[in-house]
Parts: C-alpha cells; sequence; structure tokens
C-alpha cells in the first residue's frame, strides 16, 4: 500500500500539486485520472522519486519514501517496476536483454536461471518467440508488453504506468489494460496508472483519483464515477459524445 | 552572467563525475560495458586514424620536402620533421581533436537520447546508478583505447610519409635517417601521457553535455554541437599547460 500524506510540489513560484492526500492499496488497480497539464505526470514522478517533494509525505507500507537516505531509496527501488509512456527500452539491447536487464543487475541466480525467468515474463506478457528482435523491430503495443515484461522480471511490490495506453489503438490498450490488471491481482502489487484514457478508467478503475489543477478532486472506483455529482469531474469524465450518450442510456 | 553560467556548469559536471567514479554495482554488467565501449568508441576508430594519419604523414613530408628543405640543410631533415611533428603534435593533439569530432558527438547523442526517451528515468528507477553505469565505462574504454590509437597513428603517419619517397619526392635512405636521428623514447611517452588526458575529457564533457539534455531531438543535436566545441577548445587549454610541463 502507498499512501500520500499532504504533498506539495513547486516549480520555483509556480504550485503544481497542492496538498494531495490519498491511498493506493494492494492488489488493486490505482488510477490517476486528469487532464494534461493538471499534475498527475509530476504527482507520479514524486511517487517513484524522479522528483522531490516541496512538502509532505509518501509512505511506501509505512516507510517514509521522502525522508529515506540514499541507500535505502535505492532499496526500495528495487521493489518498483515502472511501465512508461515510450516504454523505454533500452534500443541496444535485444527484447531478452531488455528483460534480462533487472536482472543481470540485481539478481544473483546463474545466467541459465536468469533467461529461464525473462522468458517466463515474455510468455506472461504473450511475447514468447520475440526473444532475439530489437526494440526498433517491434510494434508499440509489443514495446509496451516488453515494458510490462521487464518492470515484473524482479517480482516488484509496486508497479507504475505513465499512460501505458498512449499511441495505442483501443483494442490493444484493451489487451495492455487486461495485462496490467490481471497481474496486479496475481502478483498482489500495489499498481499505479496514470491515464486519460476512459476506456481503461472504465475497465479496470478499481480506485481513481481525479487530479484537477494540482489538487485531489475526487476519488472512487469505476461504478461511483458514473454517477458523481462532482461538475468538474463530469466535464472531464463526460467529454466526449460516446460516454455521454452512455450515461443518458444508464439514467 | 558568463562566469555564473560557467561556474554553475562546472559545478554540475563535478556532481556528475562525483556519481560517475562510485564502485560498479555489478562487476560483470561493467565489463560487458566496457568492452561494448573499447569496440564503439576505440576499435571502430582504427579505419579513420589510419587514413587520416597516413595522409598527413605523406602530406607534412612532401611539404618539407618541396618547401622548407634547401642545400644548407641536411638531407634528414626532411624525416626528422616529419617524425617530430607526427609524434610531438599529430598523433595527441590534433588526433584527438579529430576523434573528439567523431566520439565526443557518438557519446553525447547516444546519452541524449537516452535521456529524452527516458531510458535514463527507466535506470533511476530500477535504482541503477544512471551515471556510473553509463559514463564510467565509455571513459575507462576511451582512455584504454586513445593512447593504441595515437601510436597506431604515429605509424601510420611513418607509413605515409614513406609512401611519398616510393613516389620519389624523397629517398627512403634520407627519410629513414630522418626518422632515426636523435629519438628520444620520451615523445612517444609525451604524446600517450597527453592523449590519455584529453579521452578523459573528450570522455566525460561529451558525457556531460548527453547526460544534461532537456527536450527533444533538437536538444540532443545541439548537446552534441556543444560537447564537441567545449572538449575541442578545452583539449587545446590542456595542450597549452602540458606540453610544457611534459617537455
Amino acid at each position: 500500500m502507498i499512501e500520500i500524506k499532504h504533498l506539495y510540489k513547486s516549480f520555483e513560484d509556480r504550485d503544481v500539486l497542492k496538498d494531495i492526500n490519498a491511498v493506493f492499496e494492494e492488489g488493486k488497480t490505482n488510477l490517476i485520472i486528469g487532464q494534461s497539464g493538471s499534475g498527475k505526470t509530476v504527482l507520479m514522478k514524486n511517487i517513484v522519486g524522479l522528483f522531490e517533494p516541496t512538502r509532505g509525505e509518501i509512505l511506501y507500507d509505512g516507510r517514509d519514501f521522502v525522508r529515506m537516505t540514499k541507500r535505502e531509496k535505492v532499496l526500495i527501488r528495487r521493489e518498483m517496476g515502472m511501465i512508461f509512456q515510450s516504454a523505454a527500452l533500452f534500443d541496444s539491447m535485444s527484447v531478452l536483454e531488455n528483460v534480462m536487464f533487472p536482472l543481470d543487475m540485481f539478481s544473483d541466480k546463474n545466467e541459465a536461471d536468469r533467461v529461464r525467468r525473462a522468458k517466463f515474463c515474455l510468455d506472461r506478457v504473450n511475447l514468447a518467440g520475440a526473444e532475439d528482435k530489437f526494440p526498433g523491430e517491434i510494434s508499440g503495443g509489443m514495446q509496451k508488453r516488453v515494458a510490462i515484461a521487464r518492470a515484473i522480471a524482479l517480482n516488484p511490490k509496486y508497479l507504475f504506468c505513465d499512460e501505458p495506453n498512449s499511441g495505442l489503438d483501443p483494442k490493444t490498450s484493451l489487451v495492455i489494460d487486461d495485462l496490467i490488471h490481471s497481474i496486479t491481482e496475481e502478483y498482489k502489487m500495489t499498481t499505479i496508472i496514470n491515464t486519460h484514457d476512459m476506456n481503461s478508467v472504465m475497465g479496470i478503475g478499481e480506485n481513481i483519483i481525479y487530479i484537477c489543477e494540482g489538487r485531489k478532486e475526487w476519488q472512487g472506483n469505476k461504478d461511483q464515477i458514473m454517477t458523481s455529482t462532482n461538475e468538474r469531474l463530469n466535464s472531464f469524465i463526460f467529454a466526449s459524445d460516446l460516454f455521454r450518450k452512455v450515461k443518458e442510456a444508464n439514467s | 552572467m558568463f562566469i555564473v553560467n560557467f561556474l554553475s556548469a562546472f559545478g554540475r559536471y563535478l556532481m556528475l563525475m562525483g556519481r560517475t567514479f562510485s564502485l560498479p554495482e555489478r562487476w560483470r554488467m561493467f565489463w560487458k560495458q566496457y568492452v561494448k565501449e573499447l569496440t564503439q568508441l576505440g576499435v571502430d576508430s582504427i579505419g579513420i586514424v589510419l587514413l587520416i594519419s597516413f595522409f598527413i604523414g605523406a602530406v607534412i613530408c612532401i611539404q618539407i620536402k618541396l618547401n622548407i628543405a634547401s642545400p644548407w640543410m641536411p638531407n634528414f631533415t626532411t624525416g626528422y620533421t616529419t617524425r617530430e611533428i607526427m609524434v610531438l603534435e599529430f598523433s595527441s593533439s590534433i588526433m584527438c581533436l579529430i576523434l573528439s569530432g567523431k566520439v565526443g558527438s557518438n557519446i553525447a547523442s547516444e546519452i541524449g537520447t537516452m535521456r529524452v526517451t527516458q531510458q535514463i528515468d527507466a535506470l533511476e528507477i530500477m535504482g541503477v546508478n544512471s551515471a556510473s553505469f553509463l559514463i564510467l565505462p565509455k571513459i575507462m574504454g576511451l582512455m584504454t583505447m586513445i593512447p593504441c590509437l595515437v601510436v597506431f597513428s604515429m605509424a601510420a603517419g611513418f607509413v605515409g610519409a614513406y609512401a611519398s619517397a616510393i613516389v620519389g619526392i624523397v629517398s627512403v635512405d634520407d627519410l629513414t635517417i630522418g626518422l632515426q636521428h636523435d629519438f628520444r623514447q620520451w615523445f612517444i611517452w609525451m604524446s600517450m601521457i597527453k592523449s590519455f588526458v584529453f579521452a578523459f575529457i573528450i570522455a566525460s564533457v561529451s558525457s556531460f553535455y548527453g547526460y544534461t539534455v532537456e527536450g527533444g531531438s533538437f536538444d540532443v543535436g545541439k548537446a552534441s554541437t556543444d560537447a564537441v566545441v567545449r572538449s575541442s577548445m578545452l583539449i587545446l587549454f590542456a595542450d597549452i599547460f602540458l606540453t610544457p610541463l611534459l617537455s
């Protein structure tokens, strides 16, 4: 479980995050949603330690990440997996080498075991047979799946996904969403997904946090979102005709 | 303003070097990267070093024979001067300036692209010291290979000089006597020590510009150019100080 308490982040004189409080539960897909520029990527970068918060606490199962020493942060980062918007695969390495990378760096297993584990992860994301390809030779959806395989190679406790469906067609997006959801349940991870894809929200949103202008505006799940009376949330969720019609049909 | 910017950049450079020179987390990964860099930065540069050095050696020999030699000078002057130019300056300093263009832009654009495509962020999130993992093998690799390239450059320059002798511009015997006249082994060592320092400048400065890129592909291109310009300037400055120090 990840808890955020009174989190603030400012860049020079601009306040980007203002008093964010949230709980991201274990074994659930936790979604951070919001318009572009609302501060959700900054929030994610604070949680994973790519930015230092101006104020506040970030607790990983009770351990305060902000006040940890450099060494402690390095250790806790080995419990994290992250899927970036651009997949961020190492383009000089093959698919298998990418997935093996965290194992090569941090695992004490012998090479045969590391290869076996990497192949198992690739198989888990339905990419068996693509081991020798390079990131430039595979599609965007496959790259995201390799990123998922790399993220789960060390059995992380926390999984972070920054707009995992960005640039993917709706069908592939569903595959990625289902994969992240099933992996979260299977490995009992605390998963946080940063997205503005409403299909993801309606599909796998077990705990949703809506960020607006740097503040937490609303929290709930995918069922509650349809009946919310929060005007700002509704103007974001039902901006598209499709979801407006779905709501009208439901009501 | 210029001084503030310079000091700020220098401070960030020192901090990056502080992170770079830490013990590798996994030696097997370090050696893997190190061998890769030996090939990419060193072995892949042998061709261009041999080619340029061969022709420069030949041209120096021809220039001296045709434009400087006079009846008042001994016949071995051409070979002697060619050797001194190649050993003392060309193979160390000028060759490193050329390599700063090839290798420096390669390093800056590779690391810069990794930065803008979030590959460095991915390393950091995994708990890897990205500076040490990416930059240390490049610095060590280039510092290992450059002295070898300097020796290859000297050899290729002399072969070039002999090539001009074979076509009849200078006598082979005179050239041989000149190349051997008053030979001081220390000059070879001096050249290699200088190149060792220049290799550190090329690899570390280019890595700094690549690592600190912000933005997109345009910024990577700019960082690559800045890396070449700044490392070339620093090589020239370092040459001015090192030459009297080592002579």
